[in-house]
């Protein structure tokens, strides 16, 4: 048996020790947020938080976490009551496909947890190990600025110029 | 409409019906005199019938009104598109459409997409077509159904339709009776045809299009919310995974059968042919039993891949169909000066972020497969096909997936899930492909070589531009069961349909290979090779990445000849004013033409029409050198976008930013590993993209709106004018004109390492 403390809920799991921690989440209790990107450690699409650091899921055994306690993004807050990063994402629209943000989100989450005020350096070099593909990263950072009081960087998202109406049908 | 612009390329579009087979788009009246129109793009070809070819975007295919909008008796609205959200933001973007015409809250509509059990059949969600085929549907079949409800209740209650309001579905007269939508179903059918002019309300009074609707999908997906295909449970569920050959062509040999169904959770090892897999009850148990399979499993050696030091010499070999795509002549200047250069792109991957999945069931000789694929029609023909089954016994529904970028594995992985089904009847299965697999069994985009010669006058004027291109293919969808990987390793397989080029005005290879600037004399030929070294298929924006990126920088190179500022030697050559409009707002945005900068810095502009037919872009970018490593950064980036009539303004600028920071990915750092024996790039270490070291500081968007006009498709127009601003930005920082992607690097490093 393996007994599992996840977002303060405790499990006793019948299954395989060297079941690498992310399958746990997923399959055995549901939790679908952390996602299998490569296996490897090397994208960060399955990024929860043990006892404080972000930790590739897809790479740590069951048997390895012990008592220390596991965070998914689906302890921050829910689709009615969204944490204030998942708010932030939501207000930035920092997603394109979305596979990688929940990873993204529970990186950044590690870092605000230890140090609530980072540096922009600190940001980046935090957040490298995750990949996103779609290119969403500048509103991904300018979701995490805004929880960490970051300034907002120079993006600006000025309205759309409007030239006269040409009419009719499309 | 709006035609002023499509009136000045009628010549070209004309022209350009050159191809092998007859491609007209109606957007100008007139065109669709023509007997059988035909639509070209990815995947087939689809004949539009003469009684539908005026009807606007995917109306043409899917004319009735009721294979869109259904309405029941209690008044629930449910929106159907045959397209799919890919991680765009179209589904929102689709739904605000069929809102603002319905004058409905889009909270109070059910919107569906693509699912062959119930959607229409729009073929492909690629190629930025979804705006304009389906967007353009909804906004004519909305309007429509609205306009017949209101006037069945203008009949009820005996007054004239247009003194009856709608808002979110209830008619109400002046009187103070009302109606509500369920109730005027009952009085009107709308299973009829759409008629080729709708009662579209006046842009002017937009309340729902043109506004930045938040995405409908991102709530649940920051949250943890089931969102994907990998997602998906079901009760009994197995899991499976794959064993794939090491190399093409490799044949399987022998297993270590026996050994796998000892282990913990193994259901079963299937194999036909040379498709393998294990099913086992736990997803863990899967990958484990996978591993151990592909360690006991020995195959034949395969074919030998090309040398990739000799790929772009052995293109010219292979590519054997020469397509002359435009050749016009027209009175010009004396020429004074010749320029010509030579440019290459290596195969590069999609890389999904998550490995391509699929669930599938076979139940009571029903085969139902839930797929991120981009074309659930095209997908359930070629399952059909494979399985030896009815197309209606198998359906195809479309659950999200991880961001494809276009043809990945997600068809390849649908067919392994519905050959696994099949041997494990009433029982669900999910297979996911792991990360090796996604990336060595790519549908890679091509290789390719673009070679260009240009004559300038005495004043600085183009006067002739000749231009060629070669490639493979960029369109390898599936149109028969043998384009299924999975289908050719059958014990009885099926044999892929052969390549053949895309036609213009959209073109494969040749996407962009005509330049929108006025030349008068041009000659332009695609060189197409039907065979494929490696496998190949779509990728965003196909040959337009690297035929923008060759006309942007040579634009440069004749600029600087010419000894004209860049931005004002395209504002030269160029007479489509809306393309005039977004090269002077990028260019003003910017601070275009820039004061001195700093040390190993250097900035560049570009500009494109996607595909001559879609958004207008023009990007202005700085980049910072680092001359011991090579290392480039897109450090800052102004871009202009003219989609005409626009949506949803905020969907439209993160497409935009995400396709500069991708295509900056692309043209900076990205190159296929491969060697005679493997491919080389099966993983992250091995394929290295963009991080957040190298994340642009900004990338600020500037939106032109054309309320009125046509909706012109975005999010892959800005691939090919980042890559052209990028190569001009590096020159400007070296002084060394880089004409072999990707850019930055070791090879860099050697050019201006002092």
């Amino acid at each position: 048996m393996i007994n599992l403390t996840v977002n303060g809920v405790q499990h006793a799991l019948d299954i395989d020790p060297s079941t690498p921690l992310l399958y746990a989440l997923r399959n055995d209790l549901q939790l679908h947020g952390a996602k299998f990107g490569c296996g490897l450690g090397q994208c960060g699409a399955c990024t929860v938080i043990v006892d404080g650091e972000a930790v590739f899921s897809c790479l740590v055994p069951v048997s390895s976490i012990g008592k220390r306690p596991v965070r998914t993004i689906e302890s921050l807050g829910t689709i009615e009551h969204p944490g204030p990063l998942q708010k932030a994402f939501i207000n930035h629209q920092a997603a394109q496909c979305g596979y990688c943000i929940a990873g993204m989100i529970m990186r950044a989450q590690a870092l605000l947890d230890r140090n609530p005020r980072p540096t922009e350096r600190e940001l980046l070099e935090h957040m490298e190990p995750n990949l996103c593909r779609c290119g969403t990263h500048t509103r991904i950072l300018a979701a995490i600025r805004e929880v960490a009081h970051l300034p907002a960087g120079d993006a600006t998202a000025p309205t759309p110029q409007r030239t006269a109406s040409q009419g009719g049908a499309q | 409409m709006s035609v002023k612009d499509e009136e000045i390329n009628e010549g070209r579009r004309r022209f350009l019906l050159s191809g092998a087979l007859v491609v007209s788009f109606s957007m100008v009246p007139g065109v669709g005199a023509m007997a059988q129109e035909v639509i070209a793009d990815e995947g087939a070809a689809v004949h539009v019938g003469k009684e539908t070819q005026a009807l606007a975007g995917s109306l043409k295919t899917n004319p009735y009104l009721d294979s869109w909008i259904r309405i029941d008796r209690a008044g629930k609205v449910t929106v159907y598109t045959g397209k799919v959200e890919l991680g765009t933001g179209v589904r929102t973007a689709l739904l605000q459409i069929a809102a603002e015409e319905l004058d409905m809250a889009p909270s109070l509509i059910t919107f569906l997409t693509a699912d062959t059990g119930a959607s229409p059949d729009e073929g492909l969600t690629a190629g930025s077509h979804t705006i304009a085929d389906s967007g353009s549907a909804l906004l004519n079949a909305s309007a429509q159904v609205r306009g017949l409800l209101v006037d069945a209740a203008a009949q009820h209650f005996g007054v004239a339709g247009s003194v009856l309001s709608a808002r979110n579905a209830v008619i109400k007269a002046p009187d103070g009776r009302s109606m509500t939508y369920g109730e005027a179903v009952g009085l009107v059918d709308l299973h009829r045809m759409a008629l080729p002019v709708s009662p579209l309300k006046n842009p002017a009074t937009f309340a729902v299009i043109g506004t930045s609707l938040p995405r409908v999908d991102i709530p649940r997906k920051v949250t943890g919310g089931v969102s994907y295909v990998q997602d998906l449970t079901m009760p009994g569920m197995l899991h499976a995974r794959v064993v794939m050959p090491p190399v093409y062509e490799a044949r399987l040999l022998q297993t270590n059968t026996p050994v796998i169904l000892k282990m913990p959770g193994v259901v079963k090892v299937v194999r036909n042919g040379s498709m393998l897999a294990v099913v086992a009850k736990g997803e863990w148990q899967a990958v484990q039993a996978q591993r151990a399979l592909a360690a006991g499993s020995q195959w034949t050696p395969g074919r030998e891949l090309p040398d990739p030091a000799t790929v772009h010499r052995d293109l010219k070999a292979i590519a054997t169909q020469h397509i002359e795509i435009a050749n016009t002549h027209a009175a010009a200047g004396a020429a004074v000066k010749t320029l010509g250069a030579k440019y290459t792109k290596r195969y590069m991957l999609h890389g999904s972020i998550g490995p391509s999945c699929a669930v599938a069931l076979f139940k009571d000789g029903a085969m139902t497969v839930w797929t991120h694929s981009q074309g659930v029609y095209p997908l359930r023909d070629g399952l059909a096909e494979m399985l030896s089954m009815p197309k209606d016994k198998v359906r195809c529904i479309h659950v999200e997936g991880s961001g494809c970028y276009g043809h990945n594995g997600a068809d390849d992985v649908a067919a392994h899930a519905a050959l696994i089904a099949r041997e494990m009847d009433g029982q669900p299965v999910r297979v996911q492909w792991m990360r090796e697999q996604e990336q060595t069994w790519d549908h890679y985009t091509p290789a390719m070589v673009t070679e260009v010669s240009a004559s300038l006058d005495a004043s600085g004027s183009i006067v002739d531009w000749n231009y060629a291109l070669w490639s493979s293919s960029h369109n390898e969808r599936i149109v028969n069961a043998g384009r299924l990987i999975p289908a050719q390793w059958l014990e009885k397989p099926f044999v892929p349909a052969p390549s053949v080029p895309m036609v213009q005005p959209e073109g494969g290879g040749d996407r962009n290979a005509i330049p929108l600037y006025a030349l008068p004399n041009l000659h332009v030929v695609n060189n197409f090779s039907p065979t494929m070294p490696l496998h190949t298929s779509a990728m965003r924006s196909l040959g337009a990445h690297m035929n923008v990126f060759t006309i942007e920088m040579f634009m440069d190179e004749l600029a600087a000849a010419a000894g004209i500022d860049p931005v004002a030697f395209r504002l030269k050559h160029m007479q489509d004013p809306r393309a005039r409009d977004v090269i002077q707002l990028a260019a003003a945005k910017f601070g275009w033409p820039r004061a001195p900068r700093k040390r190993n810095h250097g900035v560049g502009f570009a500009f494109a029409k996607y595909k001559n037919l879609m958004a207008y872009v023009a990007i202005a970018v700085e980049v910072s050198v680092v001359p011991e490593t090579g290392q480039v950064i897109l450090e800052h980036a102004e871009a202009a976008v003219d989609s005409g009539q626009i949506v949803n303004p905020d969907g439209i600028r993160n497409q935009i930013e995400g396709g500069v920071i991708q295509s900056a990915s692309w043209t900076l750092y990205e190159q296929l590993q491969f060697d005679t024996k493997r491919i080389r790039s099966f993983d992250w270490s091995s394929y290295p993209i963009l991080r957040f070291s190298a994340v642009p500081r900004s990338v600020n968007v500037h939106l032109i709106d054309q309320p009125g006009a046509p909706f012109l498709g975005a999010a892959e127009a800005s691939m090919g004018p980042t890559a052209g601003a990028l190569g001009n930005a590096l020159f400007d920082a070296t002084g060394k004109r880089l004409r072999d992607l990707p850019l930055a690097g070791e090879g860099l490093r050697k050019l201006i390492d002092v």
